[in-house]
């Protein structure tokens, strides 16, 4: 599923909203968590997961053109965690077809 | 303070003149549809913001912690979550603090 899918299933059922303010909510929403995660705070939804930035320490890299060795800076990355009901229904899901 | 649904809903209302109603309908919405997705064995991918995949994992060995009795960990399903090019060099550039 993609954005634009999401969207269009979001329009579909708030049909008492234009298709343009589900777009743009869509948006909304995620430039808000990008916005969060990027001044290094945490997203937490309950029942979805949590977002949090683990920290890549400085490491000693290589160009791997030439071989060279290259000092790179520390590094924080995105880290999501599946939260219990978003683990759970998943799960659930999938050993439900295993079993048939 | 993490970001959570009610910042979300809040925003939508502040931003899009959503009223508080349809701000928390659509925030509720966004994050259940994309549940719904995994849950249902679809990747999701927000581009800008990063994809969510679906990995199934083999049984493999356990143990319980507590008394040191061994336990198969069941073939399960799991969500894993991959960063986007635009977020990880958003969040690359936080240089605070590196207690998350």
């Amino acid at each position: 599923m993609t954005k634009s899918e999401l969207i269009e299933i979001m329009a579909r059922e708030q049909s008492h909203l234009a298709y343009r303010d589900v777009e743009l909510a869509v948006k909304c929403m995620i430039e808000q968590m990008s916005q969060t995660l990027a001044s290094g705070e945490r997203i937490e939804i309950r029942g979805f997961g949590s977002f949090s930035l683990h920290f890549r320490p400085p490491r000693m890299g290589r160009n791997p053109k030439t071989g060279d060795a290259v000092a790179l800076a520390g590094k924080h990355v995105p880290h999501f965690k599946p939260g219990k009901e978003l683990r759970e229904r998943v799960n659930d899901k999938f050993a439900e077809l295993q079993e048939a | 303070m993490a970001l959570t649904k009610a910042e979300m809903a809040e925003r939508l209302f502040e931003e899009l003149g959503l009223n508080k109603r349809e701000a928390k309908d659509m925030v509720e919405m966004f994050f259940e549809e994309i549940r719904e997705a995994l849950v249902n064995g679809q990747q999701v991918k927000l581009s800008g913001f990063g994809n969510f995949d679906l990995r199934e994992k083999k049984q493999r060995p356990g143990r319980n912690p507590k008394t040191g009795e061994e336990i198969p960990i069941s073939a399960r399903r799991v969500v894993t979550f991959r960063p986007g090019q635009k977020l990880k060099a958003r969040v690359e550039a936080y240089a605070g603090s590196r207690e998350q």
